[in-house]
This record gives structure tokens, C-alpha cells and sequence, in this order.
């Protein structure tokens, strides 16, 4: 391997690449890598035995499949291939702009475009790595299930892997050019981020609308959208016959998704470098503000909250990663519409989707507040009592919850002032109990960590989804009139004892 | 009279001891100047004294105040600036100082008078409406140096504030700093550039390894090194060479 070569440059950009993930999953601290290497395996082993249930009647497809199941395949590609999408924007935008080798690599007598070209493929091949791990044991599952033929579906994922690359590198690139290197990074991360959300909520909404329930997996198999997509000899029923093991249509979604790829480096790689340069050079120039004369008199505490809620309006990333939390609860706001009139069955499911979502954006939002403060020295020097600090920053979060989900609550309660009333307890105890893990897992970084704030520490990610999950699920069960919600209560309250007795900040 | 500063036994370990028993006295209205070789304990030293650390032993008073006993009664009247000025992006200078004004509960009328009066002194007017995000770094530190003595704070707590600034911009630093001083205020500042010790400060300690080796004016540590030594940068060289020697 000859220094300055492509295959010299692909190792160097996949060296970087593992050592990116080994400090992800490891959080940057050595001699943990028998403990992720454990969590990893057991992780695997349980996502096929999930897997084992839950495709199981998927996978008994003949060669020759009918409508039905190519709607479920097709659309099971499409729901991952927006998710890959969104990754690999994520990942373009961080080659153009966070790259601190960029200056090095320009000013070597090597060619650019062989760099950049190594670069694009590197990407696409880490975006089809990360597709194949998440589906794997789908496919392993179907593979022992139904036979080998299952083995084209991992020809399926690279081809996905493939064309998110070459589509996020395209469409970066042509932000790049209608709107500038200043507010393409923005736009590309809320792009990203939108990407993902779409076609997921897109998907519920459609089967609410068409039969009033949350699940995906019903409106794919609806008669209303089998009858309106085209006949099985359709073109666009290639990935899913690719899946289904026709090499034919193998051959052509990969061949094809592979040439993509080749004319995406071909044609961006050349310029790739050009654009990077161009958003180096972007210097963030602060907006004015409108100016006002007078201090207003506001207590410590007052101020602390204010400060908050005007960083979180002011940052238009934040506000995106927040409110794309948010636009989850759009299905549930739907469902929740359609069930005037029709009694309450349908709350059952909205309840703790609401608890669900105010658990996590809580902790979102403790973070920024708690972890992500950007002037801690200001703050820990000010003559106010560390206590009173914390008590002005939790308001906040609280605060925010309280705004984001009373127009829930007040429709809820016109419906039933039982549910409003459970709904309002989770809610404020599924918020309550992330904002405490935060805090006491809170470990200082900039906001703009945000996005990576679940590595800092594994435990706090995992106590806060487990917690926003029992207390999800003590709400369903306290909605349904069962003294069975005690129970995961009693997880909740365990999980939030064991995240308190594991913390390293006990004082 | 009450020292500004009145540091006694104090200790602080992390891996290794930062701090060893340090004895440190800084008079009321005085410029004294903490140098140090790297790692030496001076950061360790200020951040316990700003609150920002809590000491393994020994006591801090602040112009006759207990900072461990009462620290809110003493973050009252200190001011810290880090070398890494720590401030809001989305914030424009006109509400960050709005902001600290509130968090040390200041008169609203007062505190604009004063923050206005802070970034004229410090050029920061024109941008006194514009968000910090596009700051430059020596832009940055003039805000963090105005939240600092927006509060009017007796003793400000300085660690390296000249670090990476541009040479306008540090001499308008300077420049606030000797007028607080002359104002009666007290000003303790790390600094490895010895010419800004040597030209601004009353009085210079010297610590290693966590203890003070050598205190005074330009002329006692010159008297205290001994060999005719001129300037401050070879009195410092020569006593910690001779601490290390010792050590």
C-alpha cells in the first residue's frame, strides 16, 4: 500500500471511523471494551429472539408473493431507508463541517478528489455497516425461517446503505449551492432529522386515518392501500423481490444502487473540497437583537429560568431536536381528534404515549439545562445556593413540559376528566423522574453535544428510557382501572433508587 | 485591616497535591500577581477561592468573610474571569450582563448604569445588541471581564485573562484593571506573561508544587533570589529552579 494511494487513504479513513465508534461506544474510557463487546453480544441475542416473534409470519413468503406482501416488504425498506437517509446526512454535514483535518489534507500535494472520493465511500460504506447491524437479525431470523433465499435481503441493505449516501452527498451538496455553506448546515441537520420523522409518522397517520389505530403494520396490510399501489409485476416492487431472493431483481437494485453511488463520488468528489473549504470558512456572525434600554428587576432564580427558555428559543437546532420529539405526538394528537364522539377505547394507547413523550423530552431538555450549561463558572460563582440553582433550572425544564403538553391534557379532558388527570400525574412523574436521572448523571459539555449527550453515560440513557417506559406503562394500566399498575411503578420507583444509588453525584 | 484575601493551610489533592498547605494574604486595594510553572497549583488555588472547588483543608476569608462557612456571603463581592471566557452564545453582551446582574440580585437601574458605563470603558457598545456566537476570542473575554465587575465586586479573581488576546484588546483590559485598583478594588491574577507581572503588579507570589516559595514586590524577590538578577522573568527562573533543586 503505497502512501498517497486510494487504498492508503480508505485505510486511514476507516481507522479513523472505528476509533470513532470504539469512543462512542465506549464513551471514551479505556478498558471498557469487554464490557461493550458483552452488552453488544447481548444485545444481538436479544434482538433475534424479538425478531424470532415478530417476523415470523413475514417470512413464509413463496417466490412468487402476492400484493400484500410486497406492500409490507416495500414499505419496511422505505420506513429504514428514510432512517439511513437521515444518517448519512448527518454524516455529510459533519464531513463538511467538523473535519479538523481538512486543512491538512488540503494543503498536501495530494489530489483532493482521490481524498474526497475515499471520503464519500467511506461514509456509505459506515451508513451500510450500521444498516446491516440494525438488520441483521431480521434477516438472520428470516434466513433460518424461510430459507436462503432470505440472503438477498442483505444485497437490499447495502443498496439502501448505497443510495442514502449517494442521495444525502447529492442533496447536501445542492444545498450547498442554492443556500450557502452559512445556512446549510442548519438546514441539512433539520432536513435529517425530518427525513427520519416523515415517513414514520407519515406511515401512523395514514393508519389512523384509515383505521383508527397506531400501528404501521395495519395500514400496510389494508386492503384501502393494497387496492391503490400497482400490480405485482410492477418495477417498483424490485427491492422487495430482491429481498425475497430474485437475482434478477437483485442484480438490478444493487448494480443499480452501487452505479448511484459511483456517479455520486464521480460527480461530487471533485468539488467536495471546495464546499468543505467554503464552510470552514463560515464564521458564525451573531444576530442582533432588538435593542432595549433598562434592566428589569427579576430574582436569581427568575433570571436562571428566562435564561433558559431564551437559549432554547434562540438556537433553531435545538428548538428542531426538541419539537422533532414533539412531532411524534402528532399521531397521538390525531388519534385523540378522531376519537371524539367514539368513546374513550382509544385513549388507552394515547395516554401513555404522552407520558412516554414527556419522559424524554424532560430529560432532553434537563440536559440542556443542567449538563449543557455554558457559563458554569458564572453560575457556580453567583451568591445563590446551589440548591436554589438547580430548583430555577428544573422549574425550566418543568416549565417547558408544562407548556408543550397542556393543550394534551385540556383536549384529554374534555373526554375524560380520569384519563386527564392520570395522563397529568404521568406526565409530570415520567418528567420529574428524567430531570432527577439527568442531574444526577449530569456531566458538564456544550449544547452542542446535545445530539451525543446518551454517550456520557450509558446508564443514565438507559435508566431514563426504562423510567419514560414504566411510567408509560403504570399510566396505560391506571387508565385501564387495574391495581396492576402498581407494579411498574414499583420498577419506576426502582429504577429511579438504583439511577440515585449509582450516581456519581450522591451529595 | 482586613486582608482581601486570607488563605491559611490550605490543601487540595487530586491524583497528586495540587495545593500542600498553602499560606497566601492579599492586602485590601492591592495588584498581586500568582505565578507559577505549569501545574503548579495557581488555578487549583483561585477556583477554591471563587468557590468553584471545594478544599481538602484549610480556611479562605474574603475581605474578613469564612468563604467555606458562608460562601454565597463571599460570592457577593468576589468576581472570577477564567482564561476560557464562559459566556452565552445566544446572548447579546446587553442581556448577559442583564442576566448577571439578576443572579447577584442588583439594583435594575444601578446595575444598567454600570453595565453601560463597563462597555463603553471596554468598546463593546456597537455590539452591545448583536448575539456573542460571532465574537471573537479577545471580544469574548471583555464580555466575560464586564459580567465580571458589573457586580462591583471587591476582589476580582483574574486566571491568565490576557491569554490569546490581541494587543488592543488586552491593553483596554490593563486599562480597567489598574482603575478598579485605583478605584480601592483588589485584582489577583495568574499570568505567564511576566512583563504584564512585572509592570502592573504590587506585590508577586511565586508558587511550586502547591506551596508559595517566594512573595513581595519586583525588588524584595530580587533581593530574595539574590545573583543581581534584573528582570522578573530570571528572578522567577532562578527561584524555581532553586525550589526544584530542593525538592
Amino acid at each position: 500500500m503505497s502512501a498517497g494511494s486510494i487504498t492508503w487513504f480508505a485505510n486511514h479513513e476507516l481507522r479513523l471511523a472505528w476509533r470513532d465508534f470504539l469512543s462512542m461506544m465506549t464513551a471514551g474510557r479505556r478498558g471498557r471494551e469487554r464490557i461493550v463487546a458483552l452488552a453488544l453480544t447481548i444485545f444481538v441475542v436479544f434482538a433475534h429472539v424479538l425478531a424470532w416473534y415478530f417476523v415470523a409470519r413475514y417470512v413464509d413468503v413463496g417466490t412468487e408473493p402476492d400484493k400484500p406482501a410486497l406492500v409490507v416488504i416495500t414499505g419496511t425498506v422505505l420506513l429504514s431507508w428514510s432512517l439511513l437517509m437521515s444518517q448519512a446526512m448527518e454524516s455529510v454535514t459533519r464531513a463538511f463541517y467538523a473535519r479538523s483535518d481538512l486543512e491538512l489534507i488540503l494543503s498536501s500535494p495530494a489530489a483532493a478528489r482521490k481524498i474526497f472520493a475515499v471520503r464519500i465511500g467511506a461514509m456509505a460504506l459506515s451508513v451500510i455497516l450500521m444498516a446491516a447491524l440494525i438488520g441483521a437479525p431480521i434477516i438472520n431470523v428470516a434466513i433460518v425461517r424461510g430459507g436462503a433465499r432470505w440472503l438477498g435481503a442483505y444485497g437490499v441493505v447495502i443498496a439502501m446503505g448505497a443510495t442514502a449516501a449517494a442521495g444525502a452527498v447529492a442533496l447536501t451538496v445542492a444545498l450547498f449551492r442554492t443556500i450557502g455553506p452559512k445556512r446549510t448546515r442548519l438546514a441539512a441537520q433539520i432536513i435529517a432529522a425530518v427525513i427520519a420523522a416523515v415517513f414514520i409518522i407519515g406511515l401512523q397517520v395514514a393508519a389512523i386515518l384509515s383505521h383508527g389505530t397506531l400501528s404501521r403494520m395495519v395500514f400496510l396490510e389494508s386492503d384501502t392501500l393494497v387496492a391503490l399501489v400497482p400490480e405485482v409485476d410492477s418495477l417498483v416492487w424490485l427491492p422487495a423481490r430482491a429481498a425475497l431472493g430474485n437475482l434478477t431483481a437483485l442484480a438490478v437494485v444493487l448494480g443499480g444502487a452501487l452505479a448511484l453511488l459511483g456517479a455520486a463520488i464521480l460527480v461530487f468528489s471533485a468539488r467536495f473540497g471546495d464546499h468543505a473549504i467554503a464552510a470552514s470558512g463560515v464564521a458564525a456572525t451573531g444576530a442582533r437583537q432588538a435593542p432595549r434600554s433598562g434592566f428589569r428587576a427579576r430574582s436569581p432564580a427568575r433570571v436562571l429560568r428566562r435564561k433558559e427558555w431564551t437559549l432554547l428559543l434562540r438556537d433553531p437546532w435545538l428548538v428542531s431536536q426538541t419539537l422533532m420529539q414533539l412531532l411524534y405526538l402528532l399521531p397521538p394528537a390525531l388519534l385523540l381528534w378522531r376519537s371524539y364522539g367514539e368513546g374513550t377505547g382509544a385513549l388507552v394507547v394515547l395516554v401513555p404515549v404522552l407520558v412516554m413523550a414527556a419522559g424524554q423530552l424532560a430529560g432532553g431538555l434537563a440536559w440542556l439545562a443542567i449538563s449543557g450549561e455554558d457559563a458554569p463558572d458564572l453560575v457556580a460563582t453567583a451568591p445563590v445556593l446551589a440548591r436554589s440553582i438547580v430548583r430555577a433550572k428544573v422549574e425550566a425544564v418543568l416549565g417547558a413540559i408544562a407548556i408543550a403538553f397542556a393543550p394534551f391534557i385540556v383536549a384529554l379532558s374534555l373526554l375524560s376528566l380520569e384519563h386527564a388527570a392520570v395522563a397529568t400525574l404521568g406526565i409530570l412523574t415520567a418528567a420529574a423522574a428524567a430531570t432527577g436521572i439527568q442531574f444526577w448523571f449530569r456531566k458538564q459539555a456544550t449544547r452542542r453535544y446535545f445530539r451525543h449527550r446518551q454517550t456520557a453515560s450509558r446508564f443514565a440513557t438507559f435508566a431514563e428510557a426504562f423510567s419514560s417506559i414504566s411510567w408509560a406503562a403504570t399510566a396505560a394500566l391506571a387508565v385501564g382501572g387495574t391495581w396492576l399498575a402498581l407494579f411498574p411503578a414499583a420498577i419506576g420507583i426502582g429504577i429511579l433508587l438504583g439511577a440515585r444509588w449509582m450516581s456519581p453525584h450522591k451529595a | 485591616m482586613t486582608p482581601a484575601l486570607d488563605i491559611r493551610n490550605l490543601s487540595k489533592s487530586f491524583d497528586r497535591p495540587a495545593v500542600a498547605g498553602l499560606d497566601l494574604t492579599v492586602r485590601m486595594g492591592e495588584f498581586y500577581s500568582l505565578l507559577g510553572p505549569n501545574g503548579a497549583g495557581k488555578t487549583t488555588t483561585l477556583r477554591m477561592v471563587a468557590g468553584l472547588l471545594p478544599p481538602d483543608s484549610g480556611s479562605i476569608h474574603v475581605c474578613g468573610i469564612d468563604a467555606l462557612r458562608d460562601p454565597v456571603e463571599a460570592k457577593r463581592i468576589v468576581a472570577w474571569v477564567s482564561d476560557e471566557p464562559m459566556i452565552y452564545d445566544k446572548l447579546t453582551p446587553y442581556e448577559y450582563l442583564e442576566f448577571v446582574a439578576g443572579l447577584w440580585s442588583l439594583d435594575a437601574d444601578i446595575a444598567e448604569t454600570r453595565a453601560r458605563d463597563l462597555m463603553d470603558w471596554l468598546g463593546l457598545i456597537p455590539h452591545a445588541h448583536e448575539r456573542c456566537e460571532g465574537f471573537s476570542k479577545g471580544m469574548r473575554q471583555k464580555v466575560a471581564l464586564a459580567g465580571a465587575l458589573v457586580h462591583g465586586p471587591r476582589v476580582i479573581i483574574l486566571d491568565e485573562p490576557l491569554t490569546g488576546l490581541d494587543a488592543g484588546s488586552a491593553r483596554q483590559v490593563k486599562r480597567v484593571l489598574r482603575e478598579r485598583v485605583a478605584a480601592g478594588g483588589t485584582v489577583i491574577m495568574t499570568t505567564h506573561i511576566l512583563e504584564v507581572a512585572e509592570r502592573m503588579a504590587d506585590r508577586v507570589g511565586i508558587i511550586a508544587d502547591g506551596r508559595l516559595i517566594a512573595e513581595g514586590t519586583l525588588d524584595e524577590l530580587r533581593t530574595q533570589a539574590g545573583r543581581g538578577l534584573s528582570s522578573l522573568e530570571d528572578t522567577f527562573l532562578a527561584l524555581v529552579a532553586e525550589q526544584q533543586a530542593a525538592a
